[in-house]
């Protein structure tokens, strides 16, 4: 069954940080803390991201007016080889840590796991955290950072952040509904310029199943956000959607087209990485949620599960989505 | 896409065994494939190949001028001047790179800085300041020649093969 309903489990405190584009992006008021510079003090980039984490946690930590030790399980994930950006960070905090990967659908893979575990009562509590940083993906995935690669307009421009959210069974506002766990899609696609393309077959199936599996009519949800899909992406999902399902998509968004300024921003198609998700959703989203603006929140964190070495053996790029119901409770 | 049913499934999945493409499957992937071509948009190659063919050139104006003057305030043939142009280039395209403006530059002008000895000595530059963080050896020697190492074996087997084409068809 790829569609489970909590009862018990609750998200009660996020923490979002980001950087200097973000912070230029409409949303920038919204985000906890946020940066000028992409070296935060620290020597590089992967080391950057790593700090990004730590200090996510606490903040997450100061917020509850807890400690470390009062946390069960941590569960983490990032873009780079060997999630080395998690690892590090909790290599310093020693809090049991579960590291996972799903590239940009990392985010919403941890708070499913996180999710299981509060509602199953074998923890009290989790933590989950993700992080991306612009210059550590592009140095891994792309060229290097001050190299002028050109470009298609349908590239999208990782985002540099990285949030931490607190699952517990302690009643709070927000409650985590349902989830949805994503097959693997591929459609062929091999434009590593072009993810959008790559991750709207995972998004659109997701969705779907999620829809059918919780027998919701798609007018259930006040906002369905997906992770990255960008601008070209965004138009894309809502075409196959209608072709593929039969399903017209309402109160329908892209995280990656909110978080910049599309138009004065250099972000072509818009935000990507496994932060870009989580960044809206836990800033501007859980702010209108408290406001009671939207009631029922499905984020869908897409990831291209992309990887060079195979990209150049000339195969396709697989996608994964996965779903979380958001609502409001009181 | 979704089956339902036991037989359709084991139906389904005998095929997969051996491989059989399924008619259904491909018109999915190209019906999607249809909906990806409508909604990416195009590329401006006309306006790309105007910027490039007039940066190029430029550049090319530049160095005949550089190797002329240096002909003329050393005293020595253009042959000679050559590398004293080649050197002036280099050093500049790689100095701008390391003052961090010069990605910008190309990633606007594309191929009318990439072609010229300005592109190598940007990718060989970019490639050394990235990697400059993780030692001399297993950083920068490593990785200098991450974009730049295919240019040049590639450039020395075309040499290679024009020169003999030359050879057999010309006589050297």
């Amino acid at each position: 069954m790829e569609t489970m309903l909590y009862k018990n489990v609750y998200l009660n405190e996020v923490s979002t940080i980001a950087g200097p584009y973000e912070k230029k992006g409409p949303l920038g008021s919204y985000f906890d803390k946020t940066y000028d510079e992409f070296y935060f003090h620290k020597k590089t980039w992967e080391q950057a991201e790593s700090k990004l984490i730590e200090e996510s946690i606490d903040l997450v930590l100061r917020k509850l007016n807890k400690t470390r030790f009062d946390i069960d399980v941590h569960i983490g994930g990032d873009l780079l080889n060997q999630i080395v950006a998690s690892n590090y960070a909790a290599s310093r905090l020693k809090i049991p840590f579960l590291g996972i990967y799903s590239a940009c659908a990392t985010s919403m893979e941890g708070m499913i796991i996180g999710a299981n575990l509060v509602e199953a009562k074998l923890v009290k509590n989790c933590l989950v955290t993700t992080s991306s940083h612009n210059n550590a993906a592009e140095k891994q995935f792309r060229y290097p950072v001050e190299y002028g690669a050109v470009k298609k307009k349908t590239t999208t421009f990782t985002v540099t952040g990285g949030t931490c959210a607190y699952l517990s069974r302690e009643k709070s506002m927000i409650k985590i509904d349902s989830a949805t766990i994503g097959t693997v899609e591929d459609m062929g696609e091999k434009d590593v310029m072009n993810m959008g393309a790559v991750m709207t077959p995972a998004a659109a199936s997701t969705i779907y199943k999620h829809l059918k599996n919780t027998k919701r009519d798609i007018s259930y949800y006040d906002l369905i956000l997906t992770g990255d899909l960008g601008m070209y992406g965004e138009k894309m999902l809502k075409e196959f959607m209608e072709v593929e399902y039969r399903l017209k998509l309402k109160n329908y968004k892209d995280a990656g087209t909110m978080i910049y300024d599309l138009d004065n921003q250099p972000v072509f198609a818009g935000g990507s990485g496994p932060a870009c998700a989580p960044l809206v959703a836990f800033s501007y989203v859980l702010e209108q949620m408290k406001k009671k603006e939207f009631k029922h929140v499905l984020v869908v964190a897409t990831g291209a599960l992309f990887s060079p070495t195979m990209t150049n053996q000339k195969l396709s790029i697989p996608s994964i989505a996965h779903a979380i119901s958001l609502e409001v409770v009181q | 896409m979704t089956k339902t049913g036991f037989i359709p499934v084991f139906l389904y999945e005998i095929t997969k065994i051996f491989h059989i493409k399924h008619r259904g499957e491909d018109m999915e992937k190209n019906k999607y494939k249809d909906i990806v071509e409508k909604y990416t948009p195009k590329e401006d190659r006309t306006s790309h190949g105007l910027k490039a063919f007039l940066i190029g050139g430029l550049m090319g104006v530049l160095g005949q001028f550089l190797l002329d003057l240096y002909a003329y305030l050393f005293h020595i043939p253009t042959t000679e001047a050559a590398p004293f142009m080649i050197i002036t280039l280099i050093f500049f395209a790689s100095l701008f790179t390391a003052l961090g403006f010069f990605d910008k530059w190309v990633a606007w002008a594309q191929a009318g800085l990439i072609i010229p000895i300005t592109g190598f000595a940007h990718s060989m530059m970019s490639a050394a300041l990235e990697y400059r963080k993780e030692g001399f050896v297993t950083g920068i020697g490593a990785n200098m020649f991450k974009l730049a190492g295919t240019v040049i074996i590639f450039g020395v087997v075309s040499a290679y093969v024009f020169g003999f084409i030359r050879l057999i068809l010309f006589g050297g």
